[in-house]
């Protein structure tokens, strides 16, 4: 609870601001307005077909607002280019997992630690220029080229390559993929893939993490752990937006609650206000969740 | 086939390729290029059966090789646009010609411009810009020209992005031909530059000449290694990663920061590059340019060569730029035949072996990890 209270003093980190989002005749999207706070994590739920991935879409630039405003920390990001929207640390996964899938679990974490590097082709053609200096567990183990770094530095290609290979390592260790990293995607069990999507997604050093039901397709156990893995996320400083169908698991990791329903906000407060939302009920009512 | 196919796996040479240790590695490279560079000369009974000029007409077997290394070169340049970066570019011999007319135009003291300059500065008649100096000009047109044709249809996906492409190679063709005042036309441009080189004492004739054919074949392998080089660099980087994520799923890739636009052009770009010095030492080699040796019948050509060999991976990639060439040479007998026995190998390389001759490491691997699947599956039951 001191938890709520304190993620509710936080600062706005984004805001989506009366967005509305029309594909021809459907509104997907009907004049929705929430905020996140730094550091919380807030779930976004709501019967199929609501509009939560959309509104994801939204945020991330794939899809541009028809009317309204979307705002990370300060700056409008609706209708900019998904990458840059990626720069300012927005990072997301995918309801239908999207891996690389003919490329091996580690390389599709380094796509994402890319994301923070600045090798561009003429660096990573001629590994001469600009030179940087890099702490010595990056220092090449070859005596003679280990003599010659300390003293002209290394190339940025290098200890780019470097960091970006230890840090992915790090961060496939940390969602429990680490024992495959060397495994196509597409071979990956299920879990793996789903786990691995998150990590890809933390490579790109976020301030915050959008996870599209995360847990979908899995059993009781596997989704308490994810539970889990999304509290420490959190413990990382990350911000985390999350979309479940499951409530029962929304309301044991949620600081907040949005809730959307034909593409409109029909709930918004901490979970045990909205469980009791008569809203909420009948939206839920009739429609049994896939709790299995 | 599953026996030949067994064995060869039992071979494992990739596997042994990648853990051996260094020196291994720089010894049987060491011996594999000595191979390469003593081929020319190649005489020796029954290796020399592999030569294309042992019955009468057959071709210069210099000659060949000098020829199968340039489209080894193209298929290089080729496999960064289709194989790594996914774009499927039908005129990839736009490039190539671009190359070869860029030396022309600049370096023959017969072509148009040449003239032009020559006229509009006063300079000395049979002015010419030297052969080094072509080279980084050809590479800035191929350049430029891969930009100008990408930027604008990047945003393309898939099969339009082919056709405007196509359409590419056969403007550059239509081009050469029409414009008549620039090129020449028809007749194409004689006196083009050969690189240079100390001159032979005895009868004054320039080094790179049409009678040592062996010349020519190792200058292009000189410029093949060096681009595979190169290109290795590139591939095993955060632009290579770029590559292959925009070829995996785009959408996800401009999620991740990738931008798509921003590699998808580069890959153009220095695959336009890399084509056009192929076509540059293939005008060069020639001493003559015309039209009718860029038509569009060679870019499809060259894209068998990248997708037989292998999509995505540079061995298969030279594998095939090799079959492609070589083998309708050493077959001349069956001239008549070659389209149609041509036609029946891709079909059957399409059906018996999609991922290419020599897949992608990737490719493999995950085949292999089917193959034990299914074995899985069988011992379960
Ligand atoms: N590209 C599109 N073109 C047209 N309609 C779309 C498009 N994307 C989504 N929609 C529509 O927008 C509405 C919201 O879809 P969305 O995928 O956001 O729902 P969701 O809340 O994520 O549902 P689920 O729980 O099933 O994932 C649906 O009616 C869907 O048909
Ligand atoms: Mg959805």
């Amino acid at each position: 609870m001191t938890d709520t209270l304190e993620s509710q003093a936080g600062e706005v980190l984004l805001e989506v601001d009366h967005v509305t989002l029309r594909f021809g005749g459907v509104v997907a999207l009907n004049d929705v307005d929430f905020h996140i706070k730094k550091g919380e994590i807030l779930g976004l739920i709501g019967p199929n077909g609501a509009g939560k991935t959309t509104c994801f879409n939204a945020m991330t630039g794939v899809y541009r607002p028809t009317e309204g405003e979307i705002r990370f920390d300060g700056q409008q990001i609706s209708g900019r280019k998904p990458h840059h929207i990626t720069a300012l640390g927005i990072a997301r996964t995918f309801q239908n997992i999207r891996l690389f899938p003919e490329m091996t679990a580690l390389e599709n974490v380094m796509v994402g630690t890319d994301a923070r590097h600045k090798t561009s082709v003429l660096g990573a053609l001629f590994k001469v220029w600009p030179r940087v200096r890099v702490d010595d567990v990056d220092l090449p183990r070859n005596r003679v080229k280990r003599a010659f770094s300390q003293t002209f530095g290394v190339s940025r290609h290098y200890a780019e390559e470097r960091a970006g290979r230890r840090v992915a390592m790090g961060l496939l260790r940390f969602v429990g993929v680490a024992d495959r990293a060397n495994e196509l995607a597409k071979n990956l069990p299920y879990g793996y893939q789903r786990r691995l999507e998150i990590a890809r997604a933390m490579a790109t050093e976020p301030k915050l993490l959008c996870l599209d039901e995360p847990a979908a397709g899995f059993n009781p156990a596997e989704k308490e752990e994810l539970m889990g893995l999304i509290r420490k996320i959190r413990d990382r400083g990350l911000t985390v937006l999350l979309i479940e169908h499951d409530m029962r698991l929304v309301m044991g990791v949620t600081d907040r609650i949005v809730v959307l329903e034909f593409g409109t906000k029909i709930a918004d407060g901490v979970p045990s206000e909205v469980a009791r939302n008569p809203k909420v009920i009948a939206a839920y009512l009739g429609e049994p969740d896939d709790a299995a | 086939m599953p026996e030949i196919s067994e064995l060869w796996k039992s071979v494992n040479l990739r596997e042994r390729w990648e853990t051996a240790p260094t020196w291994v590695r720089m010894i049987v490279s060491g011996i594999l290029l000595a191979i390469a560079i003593y081929l020319p000369f190649l005489n020796v009974l029954p290796f020399a059966y592999i030569r294309t000029d042992l019955s009468t007409g057959g071709s210069d077997w210099s000659g060949v090789l000098t020829t199968i290394v340039i489209y080894m070169i193209v298929a290089t340049g080729l496999n960064v646009v289709i194989g790594m970066a996914g774009l499927l570019d039908l005129g990839y011999v736009g490039f190539y010609a671009i190359g070869a007319y860029s030396l022309a135009l600049f370096g023959s003291p017969d072509s148009p411009v040449t003239h032009w300059f020559a006229d509009k500065f006063g300079l000395s008649e049979g002015w010419s810009v030297p052969f080094v100096a072509c080279v980084p000009i050809a590479i800035a047109i191929a350049l430029a020209a891969g930009v100008v044709l990408g930027a604008p249809t990047l945003r393309l996906r898939g099969d339009y992005l082919a056709i405007v492409t196509m359409g590419f190679g056969e403007i550059i063709r239509i081009i050469s031909r029409n414009a008549n005042g620039l090129t020449n036309g028809p007749n194409g441009i004689t006196n083009v530059p050969t690189p240079p080189g100390p001159k032979d004492p005895d009868t004054g004739q320039p080094f790179f000449n049409p009678i040592d054919g062996y010349r020519w074949y190792w200058l292009c392998l000189a410029v093949l290694i060096l681009l595979i080089w190169l290109v290795r660099r590139l591939e095993y980087s955060r632009v290579g990663r770029s590559w292959l994520a925009i070829r995996e799923d785009e959408d996800a890739a401009a999620v991740m920061g990738v931008s798509g636009f921003k590699y998808k052009l580069w890959a153009f770009a220095i695959g336009a590059a890399v084509g056009a010095i192929a076509g540059l030492l293939f005008g060069s080699k020639q001493t003559f340019v015309e039209p009718t040796g860029f038509a569009l019948n060679l870019s499809f050509l060259f894209v068998a060569m990248v997708v037989i060999g292998g999509s995505g991976n540079m061995v298969g990639a030279l594998f095939g730029a090799f079959l492609i060439t070589y083998l309708p040479e050493r077959f001349r007998g069956l001239s008549d035949w070659r389209p149609f026995c041509f036609g029946v190998a891709l079909v059957l390389v399409m059906i018996l072996r999609p991922q290419g001759l020599i897949p992608n490491r990737r490719r493999a691997r995950e085949l292999e990890d089917r193959r034990l699947e299914a074995e899985e599956v069988a011992t379960d039951d």
